[in-house]
């Protein structure tokens, strides 16, 4: 063996114990919390209020919460998410204005979450007079994730042919339809992954919704757009740092930070059961 | 009724700066298939994309001259380009069949033409699949996904697919070349069917395939077209050299 | 037919056109809503609202500003020399400590003489400094009034101390918020890059298919994890640890910040430095392999400077996302307003301490302002670091 060979196993043995250690990472932090949350998991701390200074009962409030911020957000930023990319990759040609409202939406992106907080509370919560409210939070959080709806969505129409487009206006199709009866059947699969992935991103956000919505202890649930609402995120928050009684608190906290990893989980197993599904269906051959 | 199915008068196109047509004087007649043939990036693919106005959807394109089908101006103001492709049927040269059922997809053109009688559709449907030569082959998978069909069956189903929006011309570029010659064969079969009710107009490389369908043929050489006559003619005794030339494979 | 199929058409392609606008108006409004209310900032003293700062008639001293009135109060000043009056000894009085001189009979029912009794001993004390509520000050009183200098740029990005509820006068100095905030994000940055680098090179050079059907998912997931869960893993496992392997008082330090930090980036750095690495033109590898390179030597000097420009890209997106996250940072970091010596000590970032202190700063005052004020130096960061990324990424290569 020469010396460049050995140089390169032990190169790449180094490279593979490193990539290795990023698996263990995810492993750890994955593992010491579900291994700790399983045990408080059980219908009623799913079901129930918190009670004693949310040291006991449930988390059920923050989860219905969580539940109204993802509808409120992607009602919203789903639909104009997807026009908006279809704009840009059906209708405009590189331009000026492509490159202006790709330049912005990268931008929008680069917002940290934070200031997306503090813009929310200045515009929604007391410019607009929504005060604390589902649909303040819910229009920070759908403002936030506008750009990952965006960007998923433009590849997704990217990746269709443009055999297909070009079949179907040699048809009479006008745009509209060549848009709505084939590039977005064929591009949908690729178009719910972006969905799921900011439905993972709006449920775990706290920064955005610390000020619009978010309530530190609030044992009912909502009953229209205006109300305040507990969120999972910021109830594992406020359980680990500013509770009454944080010790007695902890094994709820663990319980909250299971769920929340339950949850991307399970939205990243959908999201990749749909991308597979997907990719059988649209295989040419 | 005029003289002409197609008839293009003192065509110039260009991309951006460079010209991809020059001074084109073409005209076809009902009933006759004619071949384009010529070298890569002759422009023969070009002019074919002026009878659907397909150019249009591709940036930097523009041109003089007037292009008429059955005597009317395609580029008159008051043209209906969806309308216009709608009367041109085109059929490309990979196939390429939308991912939906074998039905849907022959249903497609009528459908987004205002057709919602399920009756008219279905029975259209099945009449273009038979004109395609297709029937037999695939009529009892009619909910099947078109992409299970073969690559042959893709391309006569698109073929289908563009009859059945009942085209008074048929535009086909280079409809062969990604087929195996089995497959090749049948659609020439198709195309001479074809032939009886329709006009078509068809790119190819392949100088057999012209030679074997077509009534006419155009031979086109650096955006001219150097020229056009009966088949027969241009394959037995050309006028050009450079005709003579690409016939007997000394370029391209 | 023809004209609503027309109109149809036209009214959708009106309604995608707002659509597109969305991002780029709502970036606008961001930028209009920071600065309206965080310019505002200095537009103001940093007293509390309703508070004057009152001196005896015969001092000199014109105008203080709010970290001298701090300093006053705490005492670090204790001469009015030191701010350029005479040499007298400052006594500092707040209205609590001025109601404390008087007995209960003196200052009457309900303290209705206590605006008297305010403006006599002013007068009668040349060394006093009192800040007392606008409603006990008698009408044309007889004392100075000294005004407070406006806080100025200068003194809100150099001032060392942010003491938002220091009485009287709040003192917003955002230095060492901006390098608690650097700091941690280059620690990340110093951890998150070889690791992140390596693994996008295995990942998209040497690993098989097998490998890296495991590692794409991994990532995505390490992305997918909201910080709360992150900062939360920080708090039970990294501090306590770090707190006994380098037997601190407390575990809650800028190391912690960076360690979660890095993590969190890991993702980021190596999808994108993935991305750039693959796009090295198979032909050009293959040039290098066929003049008898290795594998590895090849990737050391064909791949990886070709690839170079998207692997600074990664770099900074990297640190974008570090300097902006909050919530994590804010669970681990002790959240220490001082200036950083070491890693070991507890640091505060800017959006920790907006996260930490806007639900306590009433609404429209100088602390919420000062708030808004951070919130720009950071939209200013990140902005920064995203015209870097995308000029570094149309460079071609």
């Amino acid at each position: 063996m020469t010396r460049k060979q050995l140089k390169q196993i032990i190169a790449f043995n180094f490279f593979r114990l490193v990539s290795l250690m990023v698996v263990c990472i995810l492993f750890i932090i994955l593992g010491f919390i579900m291994l700790k949350g399983i045990k408080v998991i059980n219908w009623e701390f799913l079901t129930a209020m918190p009670k004693d200074g949310m040291t006991g009962g449930g988390i059920f409030p923050a989860i219905v919460g969580t539940l109204c911020l993802i509808a409120g957000s992607m009602i919203f930023a789903f639909p104009i998410g997807v026009m908006s990319a279809i704009y840009m990759n059906e209708y405009l040609k590189e331009s000026f204005l492509k490159k202006f409202i790709r330049t912005m939406t990268n931008n929008l992106a680069g917002i940290p979450s934070i200031v997306f907080g503090l813009f929310g509370m200045a515009l929604f919560v007391n410019t607009l007079k929504f005060g604390d409210s589902i649909i303040a939070g819910s229009l920070t959080l759908g403002l936030m994730v506008l750009p990952v709806i965006i960007r998923t969505t433009e590849e997704a129409l990217k990746s269709v042919d443009d055999s297909l487009r070009i079949g179907s206006y040699a048809l009479g199709a006008t745009r509209l339809q060549t848009i709505s009866k084939v590039v977005i059947p064929v591009a949908m699969p690729n178009i719910l992954t972006g969905l799921i992935l900011s439905i993972g991103r709006v449920s775990g956000e706290t920064a955005p919704i610390l000020f619009t919505v978010a309530a530190y202890f609030l044992p009912k649930l909502p009953s229209g757009i205006f109300d305040q609402v507990m969120a999972l995120p910021y109830h594992l928050y406020v359980l680990t740092t500013s509770g009454t009684n944080m010790e007695q608190a902890r094994p709820m906290a663990y319980g909250t930070a299971f769920v929340l990893i339950m949850i991307v989980l399970i939205l990243n197993l959908l999201a990749n059961l749909i991308r597979r599904i997907a990719g059988k269906k649209t295989k040419m051959n | 009724m005029p003289d002409y199915k197609v008839e293009v008068k003192n065509l110039d196109l260009f991309y951006g700066d460079f010209q991809a047509l020059k001074k084109i004087n073409f005209t076809a007649e009902p009933n006759t298939v004619t071949a384009f043939i010529g070298p890569s990036g002759c422009g023969k693919s070009t002019l074919l994309r002026m009878f659907n106005r397909m150019n249009d959807l591709i940036d930097g394109v523009h041109f003089t001259g007037e292009v008429y089908i059955d005597g009317n101006d395609i580029f008159a103001k008051n043209i209906d380009v969806d309308n216009l492709r709608k009367t041109v049927g085109m059929v490309f040269q990979k196939p390429n069949p939308f991912p939906k059922s074998i039905f849907e997809n022959v249903a497609y053109g009528l459908r987004v033409n205002g057709v919602s009688d399920k009756h008219f559709i279905e029975k259209k449907v099945i009449d273009s699949i038979k004109k395609a030569a297709l029937w037999d082959e695939v009529k009892d998978k009619l909910k099947k996904s078109a992409m299970e069909l073969s690559g042959g069956q893709q391309q006569r189903l698109c073929i289908a697919r563009a009859l059945a929006v009942e085209p008074a011309l048929i535009l086909m570029d280079e409809p062969a070349s990604a087929l195996d010659p089995i497959s090749t064969g049948k659609i020439e079969d198709l195309i001479f069917e074809l032939k009886n009710q329709y006009s078509i107009i068809i790119v190819t490389h392949n100088m057999q395939q012209a030679g074997r369908v077509s009534d006419y043929t155009a031979f086109f050489y650096m955006g001219e077209l150097v020229e056009w006559n009966k088949t027969k003619t241009i394959f037995t005794s050309p006028d050009d050299i450079r005709t003579q030339n690409y016939i007997t494979g000394r370029f391209g | 037919m023809k004209p609503v199929k027309r109109i149809i058409e036209k009214t959708a392609k009106g309604v995608l056109f707002t659509s597109s606008m969305v991002t780029s108006v709502t970036v606008l409004l961001v930028v209009i809503f920071l600065f309206r209310e965080g310019i505002g900032l200095f537009n103001q003293t940093s007293v509390e609202k309703h508070l004057v700062i009152a001196v005896n008639s015969a001092n000199r001293v014109s105008a203080l500003s709010s970290t001298e009135v701090k300093s006053i109060f705490n005492q670090d000043i204790t001469n009015w020399k030191e701010v350029g009056g005479d040499d007298i000894e400052i006594a500092p009085k707040t209205i609590d400590d001025m109601a404390s001189l008087f007995t209960e009979e003196e200052l009457g029912e309900g303290f209705k003489n206590l605006a008297i009794l305010i403006e006599k001993y002013v007068e009668e004390n040349p060394g006093v400094i009192a800040s007392i509520p606008e409603s006990y000050l008698k009408k044309e009183f007889k004392g100075k009034l000294i005004p407070l200098k406006k806080i100025s740029v200068r003194e809100f990005l150099t001032g060392t101390e942010w003491i938002p509820t220091a009485h009287p006068a709040a003192v917003f100095g955002a230095w060492p918020l901006i390098l608690g905030t650097l700091w941690v994000s280059l620690g990340a940055i110093l951890l998150a890059l070889p690791i992140g680098l390596i693994t996008a090179i295995y990942m998209a050079e040497v690993a098989g298919q097998r490998l890296r059907n495991i590692l794409k998912p991994v990532i995505e997931l390490l992305s997918g994890i909201p910080s709360v869960v992150y900062g939360f893993f920080g708090l039970v496992v990294l501090v306590p640890l770090i707190q006994k392997l380098f037997k601190l008082d407390v575990g809650e330090t800028a190391l912690a910040g960076s360690i979660v930090l890095a993590i969190m980036a890991l993702p980021t750095i190596i999808t994108i430095a993935e991305d750039a690495i693959r796009t090295t033109p198979r032909a050009l590898k293959e040039a290098s392999l066929a003049l008898g390179a290795s594998h590895f030597q090849t990737l050391l000097k064909v791949t990886i400077p070709y690839a170079k420009s998207g692997i600074i890209a990664a770099i900074i997106l990297g640190i974008g996302r570090a300097v902006g996250e909050t919530m994590a940072v804010l669970m681990v970091t002790g959240n220490a307003s001082v200036v950083p010596h070491t890693f070991l000590e507890p640091v505060r970032t800017i959006p920790a301490t907006i996260a930490a202190e806007l639900g306590e700063a009433p609404f429209g005052g100088t602390h919420f302002k000062a708030l808004f004020a951070l919130g720009i130096i950071l939209f200013i960061m990140t902005f920064i670091f995203n015209t870097l990324v995308s000029t570094v990424k149309t460079r071609k290569p």
